[in-house]
């Protein structure tokens, strides 16, 4: 089911089957396009489902906003060993709430969208990574397999091309850094989630070390229409390199916040005034959060822009996820500050000194800031600490948790400086020298 | 060590999913999936999901401290986990938090005398769009104010609450 109202300023694509009676059956799914576009791929030469994909500029929807067909063309085809698919549903980015609407009401789309994967690079599993808190998920995605599976969509001799498919759900247990791709490997592979070096990329020694394509589930998801209607019909509705629609989770201080399809590159006020109802109680809007917390905040007059890939780049943040928090003018821009550090600092897997000590020490110090506890030269020191992470950790949590950081004291310095004004700062005992 | 026919069921096909010599890849889900039956993690079900998977016990000894969904203690019957990150923090989730606190006087993590219900302030759960969001076990509540959050609890200890399917 669906938890908001739709919007009528939506294109429904990966969300057009929501709303029917049944969402989520094969029998709907059947109904409406569905398993059609895997017909389809199987007469295709594995280039041109790549160059399909190439052409609709599909971009990962993860986060990190990668070309798909890129990302699917640098699996070796002819390594001897085994590929895999797999699917990343460990949405656990704060601010994210799609891909659970996707594998809920339409689960088949995503099988289908693995499927096509599966052909293209002649893999013969497929994992579907969910995060254990979406335990109902694993259920209603049973569920669906064993239909597909009793309809002949899965399993042996696929469509009679004698190429066989295999796909199974895997439930992780609670932990963020498994999002990131060589985390969720590891813990696929029954260990503690930390993230490996790349190279090699999971292209090339993924799952089991061998070939893997891993996306995430909505980018999956928008697979199957790309295929029944063209790469560059999809790459269209969205703007240049950043194509089709996307789900947009919209929450915070808003009059309808919820989740929406729009195609890439929507106006984001427009976003917030049109699609979310405008920030709630007849307050003011002070910042947004734009692409789950992991991205740099902007200030209400930086948000007149595209809503995509790009256009979030060139403001110095990112489309990231997808989930935009919205913040009105009452809002302790402090006080969020140290929320998001609290969770970067719970969520680091320990396997990077700069990130786990960097998240450890930046809650330590905005947490003795927000508590009236805050020295002169704190604000300073953590813009500092936050820009030493930057780039000096294996996967991207140490920049996730320093980037926000540093964005909040950048974006509304005044605010932390007006705590100081109020800040008693504990005495420092005087060094004693032996 | 043996689990109900369903479990044992859902274990056999679990241990097939995964490419041969790898059924290591079974530990994470065997583990929350056997928690979910008997109520925690205990060093029996530890060795018997070591002896099912091919791996030894301090194999699976070291992921249980990595997830933080498996646990070693018993949590109360209903664990009652209250989101407090950004999205639900705006809207009122960290007030929320405070005021299950106070509803049922336990602090982070902890479990009623009677082992009902446990208490657990958590991390970002995916319902941001219809925050404040709570679950209790595996079902999700959306849009939770405090007073909504006070008949949940009170449906909890008169035994009227209804598993809902999400």
């Amino acid at each position: 089911m669906r938890y908001n109202e739709p919007s009528p300023l939506e294109t429904r694509i990966i969300s057009q089957r929501f709303d029917l009676p049944n969402a989520g059956s094969i029998d709907t799914y059947i109904a409406n396009d569905g398993y059609q576009a895997i017909r389809k791929a199987i007469e295709m030469p594995p280039e041109a489902i790549i160059d399909e994909l190439k052409a609709s500029s599909l971009r990962g929807r993860g986060g990190a906003g990668f070309p798909t067909g890129m990302k699917w063309s640098f699996v070796p085809r002819n390594s001897g060993k085994p590929s895999y698919i797999i699917c990343n549903s460990d949405e656990s980015e704060p601010a994210t709430c799609k891909d659970r609407l996707l594998m809920e009401n339409d689960p088949h789309q995503l099988f289908e969208g693995m499927m096509i994967a599966g052909w293209t690079v002649k893999a013969n599993k497929g994992y579907i990574f969910v995060r254990g808190e979406y335990r109902y998920l694993i259920e209603i995605l049973e569920r669906a397999l064993a239909e597909a599976y009793e309809r002949g969509y899965l399993g042996k001799n696929m469509f009679g091309s004698g190429w066989d498919f295999d796909l199974y759900t895997h439930t992780g247990a609670g932990a963020y850094e498994c999002g990131e791709e060589t985390a969720l490997l590891e813990s696929l592979e029954g260990k503690r989630g930390v993230p490996r070096l790349k190279p090699p990329f999971p292209a090339v020694a993924g799952a089991f070390q061998s070939p893997t394509i891993l996306n995430n589930c909505e980018t999956f998801s928008s697979v199957p229409w790309i295929i029944r209607n063209g790469g560059p019909a999809y790459a269209e509705l969205g703007t240049p390199r950043n194509g089709g629609t996307h789900l947009v989770c919209i929450s915070g201080h808003v009059n309808k916040p919820g989740v929406y399809e729009l195609p890439m590159g929507f106006n984001m006020l427009q976003l917030i005034n049109d699609v979310a109802g405008g920030v709630r109680n007849g307050k003011k809007l002070k910042a947004v959060i734009p692409g789950g917390s992991s991205a740099p905040v902007l200030k209400a007059d930086e948000c007149n822009i595209p809503y995509d890939f790009d256009s979030l780049a060139k403001a110095k943040s990112m489309a990231g996820s997808g989930g935009l928090v919205i913040l009105d003018e009452d809002t302790d821009m402090v006080a969020v500050a140290l929320r998001t550090i609290k969770f970067y600092a719970h969520e680091s897997c320990g396997w990077c000194i700069p990130c786990r000590e960097g998240t450890t020490w930046l809650k330590k110090i905005l947490t003795r800031f927000h508590e009236g506890g805050g020295r002169p030269d704190d604000i300073d020191l953590i813009a500092e600490l936050a820009n030493n992470m930057l780039g000096r950790t294996f996967c991207a949590l140490g920049d996730a948790a320093a980037m926000p950081t540093a964005g909040f004291i950048a974006k509304f310095r005044n605010e932390f400086e007006a705590y100081l004004k109020k800040s008693q700062p504990a005495q420092l005992a005087e060094l004693v020298v032996v | 060590m043996t689990f109900s026919p369903a479990l044992e069921q859902r274990f056999a096909k679990l241990l097939k999913s995964y490419p041969p010599g790898r059924q290591r890849s079974a530990v994470v889900p065997m583990l929350l999936y056997a928690q979910d039956e008997i109520g925690s993690v205990t060093q029996e079900l530890v060795e018997e999901v070591a002896r099912r998977c091919g791996v030894t016990p301090l194999q699976v000894d070291e992921v249980i401290g990595y997830y933080s969904m498996l646990h070693r203690k018993p949590l109360g019957k209903y664990h009652v986990q209250v989101c407090t990150n950004i999205a639900c923090q705006a809207v009122g989730g960290e007030e929320l938090y405070a005021h299950a606190g106070r509803a049922l006087s336990l602090g982070n993590k902890q479990v009623t005398p009677d082992g009902l219900i446990s208490l657990e302030e958590v991390e970002c759960m995916g319902a941001c769009s219809w925050a404040p969001a709570i679950q209790i076990n595996y079902d999700f509540h959306h849009f939770v104010t405090p007073e909504r959050f006070d008949r949940l609890i009170e449906a909890l200890r008169d035994g009227t609450y209804a598993r809902k399917a999400s």
